[in-house]
């Protein structure tokens, strides 16, 4: 839309600059304030200069986080995007089916973070929950508290269930806007079902999927209830991603100073591969 | 192939639904059962969890608190929002596009990193443990949110229908009201469903900012859960609660859900 010069615009925007000033300027200069500091306690503090993020940078505990964390959002996006492309392409188009499937597939969205949690922890215990008990009588050995590998398993299969429903939602919107007389160019060419997919309905869901992509990572990046209700990061520190670990240093064990150093280089990094995301989706705009 | 189509959907609404369910189990049921008996079902069917949720003050008024900042938060999101969003879909201004992507970065600001400024702040300015100070923390998401999904569907609306407006001699205001706003009703409906699910979900804010008087039910639930043992029955109970009001919302906005995902830009 071509879109008129008008300065004036900024009254309409005040409210909502004043509101997010309001939240995110102020507690983020704190951050900063802390990060180039060492506190000892009744507001007394030093100058450290960028220590803390020397440290915070070559330290093990972070890299070994950092690496937790990406490996499980790389997993949950390989898994989710292509499991709610073929759960949207297999959705009923019309009749009853359809705000069936809406709203259970909405549902867990809906469901605060850590019921979701202690949720999956009473269906995932091997003694009493659905899920251990079934997979222990068929013969094998899970434990998601001792085990980090079913604890791994265990929280991946919970961030499924837990938001595939969001890819599946987006895609189907995609999907629905997509006009019938596509479908009835491709079937009198004789396009095969793959062809029909390939070159009609995924570019249709580019948008919609470029979409998916970049909540799905901010908020796997930004996992940490669900998995701390789950499994509290353990057994050990396996399943300790970038949250939990940074709530452990701050809270646990008020280490301001480097905490708010990892704080801002964890927000940063989250920041660059959204702003590649965004300017990606604004060229697609540009160009549709 | 063709046949089989509905299997898909039908497996996975099953997987869904089986924590769901288990849930729903383990809620019916007594603490001692849970921990005793592995069964598909209640043997010995109980309310009892419920009752003691609905009489005892310090469980009900959890969802009481929930609920008040969720609805202040949805109803503060969407009115800053609009004329916000009305900016961004019809006026070219200075920074507008910066503007536009830094509302964007704190959507991606991990709400770790801000929990315990969060707390010096509204300590600092007397809101701490209030309402309005978990509504107001949770506009640093959901006001970028409803600015995005409200502008995605302003700008489906044809600028045409503004300068009719004005030709016919409405005032701006007037315009907005009676004209803009009916029109966009569904992306309305389709923000106020967001901002209500992102406001209800979220705990490590709403735990962080509240000690007694605003408490959220998921909280609530937290702290049973590690100081009396752990009482699975009463959780179950009250974790079940906790999914009604999403249903009920879910239940409203069903029709525009899909077309609303579609027109908007989420």
């Amino acid at each position: 839309m071509n879109k008129t010069i008008n300065q004036k615009a900024w009254y309409f925007v005040i409210p909502v600059f004043v509101l997010v000033a309001f939240n995110a300027a102020i507690p983020l200069m704190t951050v900063v304030n802390y990060s180039f500091q060492e506190t000892f306690g009744n507001n007394v503090f030093a100058w450290e200069g960028t220590r803390w993020f020397k440290q915070i940078l070559l330290s093990d505990r972070f890299h070994a986080a950092l690496g937790r964390q990406f490996a499980f959002t790389f997993i949950i996006l390989l898994i989710q995007i292509p499991l709610g492309i073929a759960i949207a392409l297999t959705m009923p188009k019309k009749g009853w089916g359809v705000p069936v499937c809406l709203i259970l597939m909405s549902m867990p969205l809906l469901i605060p973070w850590n019921v979701v949690g202690a949720m999956w922890n009473i269906f995932a215990l091997p003694d009493i929950g659905f899920l251990g008990h079934t997979l222990n009588s068929v013969g094998f050995d899970y434990n998601f508290t001792q085990q980090p590998g079913d604890a791994w398993f265990t929280t991946i299969l919970m961030d499924v269930w837990h938001w595939t429903s969001l890819v599946v939602l987006l895609s189907y919107a995609g999907l629905n806007s997509i006009q019938p007389a596509y479908y009835q160019a491709a079937e009198i060419d004789g396009a095969s079902r793959w062809a029909t997919f390939r070159y009609i309905e995924l570019p249709k869901m580019k948008k919609v999927l470029t979409l998916a992509i970049l909540l799905r990572f901010m908020d796997s990046f930004m996992i940490y209830t669900e998995p701390f209700v789950l499994t509290g990061g353990g057994p050990g520190n396996t399943t300790a991603f970038l949250s939990i670990d940074l709530v452990k240093m701050a809270l646990g064990q008020f280490d301001l100073g480097p905490a708010a150093a990892m704080s801002l280089i964890y927000f940063f990094i989250v920041l660059l591969v959204c702003w590649v995301f965004y300017n990606l989706m604004m060229k697609n705009e540009a160009q549709s | 192939m063709k046949k089989y189509k509905w299997l898909v959907p039908t497996l996975y609404i099953i997987f869904l639904m089986l924590p769901i369910y288990w849930l729903i189990n383990m809620s019916f049921k007594t603490t001692t059962e849970i921990i005793n008996t592995y069964s598909l079902w209640p043997q010995k069917f109980t309310i009892e969890n419920y009752v003691k949720i609905f009489t005892d003050s310090t469980w009900y008024m959890g969802y009481v608190n929930s609920i008040t900042y969720t609805v202040f938060n949805t109803v503060i999101s969407v009115a800053a929002a609009l004329p916000a969003a009305y900016a961004f879909s019809r006026y070219k201004f200075l920074g507008d596009k910066h503007l536009f992507f830094w509302l964007l970065t704190n959507r991606m600001a991990p709400p770790a990193v801000f929990a315990l400024p969060f707390f010096q702040f509204y300590s600092s300015v007397n809101l701490f443990d209030t309402h309005i100070a978990v509504a107001l923390s949770h506009c640093l998401f959901n006001i970028p949110l409803a600015v995005w999904i409200l502008e995605g569907f302003m700008s489906a609306v044809p600028k045409e229908l503004d300068e009719t407006a004005y030709v016919d001699g409405y005032s701006f205001g007037r315009f907005f009201f009676k004209i803009f706003v009916p029109t966009i009703a569904a992306g309305i409906g389709i923000t106020m469903f967001f901002c209500f699910m992102f406001s209800w979900v979220e705990l490590l804010l709403a735990k962080t900012l509240t000690a007694t008087a605003a408490k959220p039910i998921a909280a609530t639930m937290t702290r049973t859960a590690s100081t009396s043992g752990y009482e699975l029955g009463l959780l179950a109970a009250a974790g079940t609660l906790t999914i009604i009001p999403g249903a009920i919302v879910i239940y409203f906005v069903k029709n525009y859900i899909a077309k609303g995902f579609a027109m908007g830009r989420v």
